[in-house]
């Protein structure tokens, strides 16, 4: 098993160029997620009420 | 010419929205199979190269995570260019969403790239390299991009201005790729050319698994960061206000 990780002398680059791959993978999930849920919880908190409406009303025409 | 009803129906916000919701689990699984099987088919079962042992596993991310960088430009300046040309708010909300994404795979490839180079090249970094360089400039393209997005207050101007810069960097996807061939690099030439594989079989299959699966993982992030972005844009209106209670509740 500890042949297996030293990659034959090359265990450090091999294993670095892995581990920071995923970091990167796990960050640009979480940050994905975090994102959509912060939006999703401001939008929630709008509400539709500050917004004009988008049809117009028959005393605007 | 006439366009079938689906086509008109990706510029509508909400019906995006709800694509990508029903497509989410899906690429979600897709990506966490292939990445995980193709990683433990590199790492375990594939045999060490003949010429740099075990150092030659990098083979199984590093193209792929330069590969999905260069296609998330080619996606953000495509969708920045229909955004600019037909006013599409959409096309501009995919290009926003693909420039981290790819600037965060941009990084990986160099990253990844710069350990692989220390035991066969004997090199970190070598600033004369094309192959380098031009990759070091895609990086700077995506951070270019979202820098001047946050440099306007105002989100219509920013669409426009940041999409110029998006298609205009576009020349630099094909430098990328031919650089190995036009000028003297460290770097190796292509391993695939026309029906030329350089690769043994071994070897090949995870390569492509794992290729197949940061390409998941692209568009799976892609679809989530539309999703926010989405929501970010239509704030206030009725669609979402009822999807953002149901979701809250």
């Amino acid at each position: 098993m500890s042949e297996f990780f030293s990659m034959g002398g090359n265990g450090a680059y091999v294993w670095s160029a892995y581990g920071i791959t995923l970091a990167v993978l796990i960050w640009n999930v979480w940050a994905a997620r975090s994102r959509l849920k912060r939006n999703l919880r401001l939008a929630a908190q709008t509400g539709e009420a500050e917004q004009p409406a988008r049809t117009p009303k028959v005393s605007q025409l | 010419m006439k366009l079938p009803l689906w086509f008109h129906r990706l510029g509508s916000p909400p019906f995006v929205y709800r694509l990508a919701e029903r497509l989410n689990p899906w690429l979600g699984a897709a990506t966490v199979a292939s990445l995980g099987i193709g990683a433990y088919w590199g790492l375990f079962v594939a045999p060490p190269d003949y010429l740099q042992g075990d150092a030659a596993r990098i083979i199984y991310i590093h193209p792929q995570t330069a590969y999905v960088g260069m296609m998330a430009y080619v996606v953000l300046a495509v969708s920045a260019a229909i955004g600019y040309i037909w006013r599409i708010k959409l096309a501009h909300a995919v290009a926003v969403s693909a420039a981290p994404i790819g600037a965060s795979f941009t990084f990986c490839a160099l990253v990844t790239g710069s350990i692989w180079g220390a035991p066969t090249w004997g090199t970190f970094w070598q600033w004369s390299d094309p192959r380098i360089m031009s990759e070091l400039l895609l990086l700077f393209l995506f951070l270019g991009y979202m820098a001047l997005r946050a440099a306007f207050d105002e989100r219509d101007k920013a669409d426009r201005v940041s999409a110029i810069l998006g298609v205009v960097g576009v020349v630099n996807v094909p430098i990328i790729h031919y650089s190995v061939l036009w000028w003297n690099t460290l770097h190796q030439g292509p391993t695939f050319s026309g029906t030329r594989i350089a690769m043994d079989t071994s070897m090949l299959i995870p390569f492509l698994i794992m290729l197949a699966g940061f390409t998941a993982l692209f568009y799976w992030l892609l679809l989530r960061r539309l999703q926010a972005e989405i929501v970010d844009r239509e704030r206030g209106t009725r669609w979402l206000g009822s999807l953002a209670r149901e979701g809250a509740k």
